[in-house]
C-alpha cells in the first residue's frame, strides 16, 4: 500500500473517532436535558425530598455533569457500560446477547439484499427504459414505500398464518441449532430486505447509467463486447464508490433501524431492548445503546469512505 | 456470403448510405433529421481515406457506420455497407459484435477518456483479441508489446501494467492505436486521433500512426477537420459538408487543385490580412515579474513573467497545455492573486485580489472563454446576457438598454432577431459572438481571449478572428490572446509571448518573434505546426532539435 492511501485512511479513522467522541458528549448531554432524573424515576411520584436527595447522593448524581461524563466515558472505554437502573443488571452482559442477535439478523438480511440489489440494478441498466427496467423499479419502489410494519404483517399473514411455512414470532435462544435459528429469522430478514432493496438498487442503476455516457463505454461496445459485459466489466467498476456508500448506509440501517421489525416479530435484539428501556426511562441503558448505534453508524461510513478511496485507481496507483 | 457485386481488392464499399436521428428541439415536437445523405465511398485494402469536414458534416457518423454503430440514437436507415464482400447491415446485432474489435477497430479522439480508468492498459489492449478468440493471452500480450515498440512508446515491456492516468495524453493515444492494431483488423477508424493533443505532441503521434499503418498494411478511415493533418497520412481525401459529399480525390489533387469552392475555402482558411502595429510608447497594462502558484504549492505555475500590452493592440500568448498561459490571464484578472510581482494599469498598480478591485477596474478587463456554451446561463436570452453588463456597469435600463443591445448585436453581425433566443438555439460560432458582444458591452480597454477559437471549426473560427480584428479597429480595444494555435497567432497578433513551463521564453513584436534565429522551444513549436504539404511530416521530424515535453 502506498503512503497517500494510508494517510487518507488514517485521516478518516481519526475523524471517525473524533466524531464518536462528539456524539458521546451529545448523548450524555441529551439525557441530562430531559426533565427528571433516575432517582425520581426509581422512587416514583410519591418520593419525599429527603429520600430523593439520599438516592442522588448514593448514585453520584450530585457531582458536576462533566465529572459524571468522564466517569461514564472511562467506564465505556474499559467495557463497563454501567448498571441498568430498572433491573439492576450489568448492561454490558445483557447487551452482548442482543447485539449478537441483531448482527445475526442484519448479516443474513444483507447477504440477501446487497447482491440482489446490485444484480437487479445491473439488469435494470441492461434493459433501461424497457419494461424489465420499469418492472424492477416499480416493485422495488413499492416495497420501500410500504411501511415496515405493513410488510411485516403481510409476510406474517401469508407465510406464518395462511401457509405456515415460517414462524410468525422469531424466538431465538442460546444454543439454538443453526437451522432453526435461520428459520426463525426468515420473515424479519425478508421484511428488512424488502425495505432496503430499492434504495440500493436505484443507486446502482443511477450510478451505472451515469458512467454509461463515458467514452470508455463506447470503446468497449466497439470492441464487440455484449451489452451485459460492457456494464459488468467497464461501467460497474467505475460506479462502485457511490454504490458502496449507499450499501453501507443501508447496512447501518439494518443494524440501528430495525426497531419496528424487531418489535413486530418479537425478536430479542438491540431495538427491542432500547424501546423497553426508553419507556422505563433507564438512562444508562439508553446511553449505552445510543453509543453503540452511533459507533456502528460511524464505522460503517468510515468503511464506505475507505472502500471508495481504495476503489479509485488514481489513489491506489499514484503517478 | 460471397457477393457477386464485390470487386477484388475492395475492402469497404459503402453505397448510398443514409443516416437519420431524432432530435428533440425545445418547445417543439420531436422530429427526424437526416445526418448523412446518400454518401457512397470505396476503400481498397491497405489504403487510407481521409474524411474531412466541419462538425456536423457527418464524418464520424460515416466512419462508425463501417462498424454498424450509431452514437446516441443515430440510425442507419438506408444504403449498404459492404465489408469484406458482405453487407454488414444485414448481419444484425450479433453480426456487428463479431466484426467490432476484429475486422474493424476504432481509435477515439480522446484516448484519455476512451480508456477505462479502472483497468490496466494491457488488459484493455488485449481485450478485443481475447474476446474474439483470435489469440491466446500470451500471444496477444506479445503482440501488444511489439506494437508498443513499433509506436515508440517508452518502456514497451512494462507500460501495459500502468493505469491510464499514469500515462501522458500523447502516449495514451499511441496505446489506443496499438489496441486497435492488436486484433489485426482489416480496417481502423481513426476519429480525430490527434486533435486533443498539443501541437508538439501531435506530430509524434501522427508519425507513429503513419508508420504503423504502413508496416501492418491495415486500411484506415482517417477522420479530422484539419486538412493539413490528413494530407500527411491519406492516399485519398473525401470532403464532406452537412452530410453530403463535396469532393473526393487523391490527396495531391484535393490540396493543390481543389475543384469545389468549399474545398478551396478549407485549403486557404488561414489567410487573414493583418498589418502588424508597432508597439506604442506607453503600455496601459504591464505585468511585472509576476510569480504565481496554486494553493501553497512549491510548484510555480508562473515564474517571473513580464509582458506589456499597448492600447488597441493584440498580444498573443502561445505555448502548450500546462505552460501557464491561462494562469497568466487569471493573475491579470485577479482570480489568482500572484505571490510576487505587480500588474499595473494606466500607471497605477491593480489590487492583487479580485475582491479588492473597484467596479471600474473590473469593467476595464473583460474575458471571453473557450467554451462559449458553458460561459452563458442557458436559461437567459441573448438580450439578457448582453444587457447584464450594461445594467451592472452603466445602470442602463429599458429602451436605452435594448437600443444598445441591438447595436451590439449589429456589431457582431447578428440581427436583432437573435435577442429573444436562448444559447441552446445558437450555433457554436454564434454563441462565441454573443460572448464577444457581452464583453464589448462593458466598453473595456482589454479583452482577454482564452482559446476562443479552439473549439470551433476552421471556417467559423476564421470568421470570429476577422470579427475580432474589425472590432479592434472600431473600438480601439486591446486583446490578450491566449492560444496554442500558431496559425491563429500569425494572423492576428501584434506582439507575441512564447511560454514554456511557466516562463516567457521569447517575447517581442510578431515579426521579430517569428523570424530566425529561434531558441530551441520556439523552433520546436513552429516546426510542429502541420503544413498543407505532402511529405511535410517526414521533413519536420527529421529537422527537430528538441523532443516535445509530452513524450
Amino acid at each position: 500500500m502506498s503512503s497517500p492511501i494510508l494517510k487518507l485512511v488514517a485521516q478518516r479513522v481519526a475523524l471517525g473517532i473524533l466524531l464518536l467522541l462528539a456524539v458521546s458528549v451529545l448523548i450524555f448531554a441529551g439525557t441530562q436535558i430531559l426533565p427528571g432524573d433516575v432517582a425520581q424515576a426509581i422512587l416514583g411520584q410519591s418520593a419525599t425530598p429527603e429520600s430523593l436527595a439520599n438516592l442522588r447522593e448514593q448514585l453520584g448524581l450530585n457531582q458536576p455533569a462533566y465529572l459524571r461524563y468522564f466517569h461514564w466515558l472511562g467506564g465505556v472505554l474499559t467495557g463497563d457500560l454501567g448498571t441498568a437502573m430498572s433491573s439492576g443488571q450489568d448492561i454490558a452482559t445483557s447487551i452482548k446477547g442482543r447485539l449478537w442477535n441483531t448482527l445475526f439478523l442484519a448479516f443474513w438480511a444483507a447477504i440477501v439484499a446487497v447482491p440482489l440489489a446490485i444484480i437487479l440494478g445491473l439488469i435494470a441498466v441492461r434493459y433501461r427504459n424497457g419494461w424489465v427496467d420499469k418492472l424492477i423499479s416499480g416493485l422495488a419502489l413499492a416495497s420501500t414505500s410500504f411501511p415496515e410494519f405493513f410488510i411485516g404483517y403481510v409476510l406474517v399473514y401469508f407465510f406464518a398464518v395462511k401457509w405456515q411455512i415460517f414462524p410468525g414470532i422469531s424466538t431465538v435462544y442460546d444454543g439454538m441449532p443453526f437451522g432453526e435459528r435461520m428459520q426463525a429469522i426468515a420473515l424479519p430478514a425478508a421484511a428488512l430486505t424488502l425495505v432496503v432493496l430499492a434504495h440500493m438498487m436505484r443507486m446502482t442503476r443511477a450510478a451505472i447509467l451515469n458512467v454509461m455516457q463515458s467514452a470508455y463505454v463506447e470503446t468497449a461496445e466497439l470492441k464487440g463486447l455484449s451489452a451485459f459485459n460492457v456494464i459488468r466489466k467497464h461501467a460497474f467498476p467505475n460506479a462502485i464508490a457511490p454504490i458502496i456508500n449507499v450499501v453501507m448506509l443501508n447496512l447501518a440501517y439494518l443494524i440501528v433501524g430495525v426497531v419496528v421489525v424487531e418489535v413486530i416479530f418479537v425478536y430479542p435484539g438491540m431495538g427491542q431492548y432500547l424501546v423497553d428501556h426508553v419507556t422505563k426511562r433507564d438512562v444508562p441503558v439508553v446511553q449505552a445503546v445510543g453509543l453503540i448505534f452511533a459507533a456502528v453508524y460511524i464505522s460503517l461510513n468510515i468503511i464506505a469512505d475507505i472502500a471508495a478511496i481504495v476503489a479509485n485507481p488514481r489513489l491506489r496507483h499514484p503517478k | 456470403m460471397a457477393d457477386s457485386k464485390a470487386k477484388p481488392g475492395l475492402l469497404l464499399d459503402i453505397r448510398n448510405l443514409r443516416i437519420e436521428a431524432t432530435v428533440f428541439p425545445p418547445g417543439e415536437p420531436p422530429k427526424n433529421i437526416v445526418l448523412v445523405h446518400d454518401v457512397s465511398l470505396t476503400l481498397e485494402k491497405g489504403k487510407v481515406l481521409g474524411l474531412i469536414g466541419e462538425s456536423g458534416a457527418g464524418k464520424s457518423t460515416i466512419g462508425l457506420s463501417s462498424m454498424g454503430y450509431g452514437r446516441g440514437g443515430v440510425r442507419i436507415t438506408g444504403g449498404e455497407v459492404i465489408l469484406n464482400g458482405r453487407d454488414i447491415l444485414k448481419g444484425g446485432k450479433d453480426g456487428f459484435r463479431k466484426l467490432r474489435g476484429r475486422e474493424v477497430c476504432y481509435v477515439a479522439q480522446s484516448a484519455a477518456a476512451a480508456f477505462n480508468p479502472a483497468h490496466r492498459l494491457m488488459d484493455q489492449v488485449v481485450e478485443a483479441t481475447l474476446l474474439h478468440g483470435t489469440a491466446t493471452r500470451a500471444e496477444a500480450e506479445k503482440r501488444a508489446v511489439a506494437l508498443f515498440k513499433k509506436l515508440s512508446l517508452p518502456n514497451p515491456e512494462t507500460i501495459g501494467e500502468r493505469f491510464p492516468h499514469q500515462v501522458s495524453g500523447g502516449q495514451l493515444q499511441r496505446v489506443m492505436t496499438a489496441m486497435a492494431l492488436c486484433s489485426e483488423p482489416d480496417l481502423i477508424v481513426f476519429d480525430e486521433p490527434t486533435t486533443a493533443l498539443d501541437v508538439t505532441t501531435q506530430i509524434d503521434v501522427l508519425a507513429a500512426i503513419k508508420d504503423a499503418i504502413r508496416d501492418t498494411h491495415v486500411a484506415a478511415l482517417y477522420i479530422t477537420h484539419d486538412l493539413a493533418v490528413v494530407a500527411q497520412v491519406s492516399d485519398e481525401i473525401m470532403v464532406l459538408r452537412h452530410g453530403r459529399l463535396v469532393e473526393w480525390g487523391g490527396t495531391r489533387q484535393i490540396i493543390k487543385e481543389p475543384r469545389q469552392e468549399y474545398t478551396n475555402a478549407l485549403v486557404s482558411v488561414h489567410e487573414i490580412e493583418h498589418q502588424e502595429q508597432k508597439p506604442g510608447t506607453t503600455p496601459f497594462l504591464s505585468v511585472k515579474n509576476v510569480t504565481a502558484a496554486y494553493g501553497r504549492s512549491d510548484i510555480k505555475v508562473l515564474k517571473n513573467v513580464s509582458v506589456d500590452i499597448y492600447p488597441g493592440q493584440t498580444l498573443a500568448v502561445v505555448g502548450e497545455s500546462g505552460s501557464g498561459k491561462s494562469t497568466l490571464a487569471r493573475a491579470i484578472t485577479g482570480l489568482l492573486p500572484p505571490e510576487a510581482g505587480t500588474v499595473t494599469f494606466d500607471g497605477r498598480p491593480l489590487a492583487n485580489r479580485l475582491a479588492d478591485r473597484p467596479k471600474e477596474d473590473l469593467r476595464q478587463l473583460q474575458m471571453i472563454y473557450q467554451m462559449a456554451d458553458v460561459a452563458m446561463n442557458p436559461r437567459q436570452t441573448v438580450a439578457t446576457i448582453i444587457g447584464r453588463p450594461l445594467e451592472f456597469y452603466f445602470g442602463m435600463r429599458g429602451r436605452e438598454r435594448d437600443r444598445r443591445v441591438a447595436e451590439l448585436l449589429d456589431k457582431i453581425e447578428m440581427g436583432k432577431g437573435f435577442s429573444d433566443r436562448y444559447p441552446a438555439e445558437l450555433s457554436g460560432g454564434q454563441k462565441q459572438r454573443v460572448c464577444i458582444a457581452r464583453s464589448l458591452a462593458a466598453k473595456p480597454k482589454l479583452i482577454i481571449c482564452d482559446e476562443v477559437t479552439s473549439a470551433l471549426d476552421p471556417l467559423v473560427a476564421n470568421g470570429i478572428l476577422k470579427l475580432l480584428l474589425e472590432l479592434q479597429k472600431e473600438e480601439n480595444v486591446a486583446y490578450l490572446f491566449i492560444t496554442h494555435d500558431l496559425a491563429t497567432v500569425k494572423s492576428i497578433a501584434d506582439s507575441i509571448a512564447v511560454m514554456y513551463r511557466g516562463e516567457v521564453v521569447r517575447y517581442g513584436p510578431k515579426s521579430k518573434v517569428l523570424s530566425p534565429p529561434f531558441d530551441a522551444y520556439t523552433d520546436l513549436l513552429l516546426s510542429s505546426v502541420p503544413e498543407m504539404e505532402i511529405g511535410w511530416l517526414e521533413k519536420a521530424i527529421k529537422g527537430r532539435r528538441m523532443a516535445s515535453a509530452g513524450n
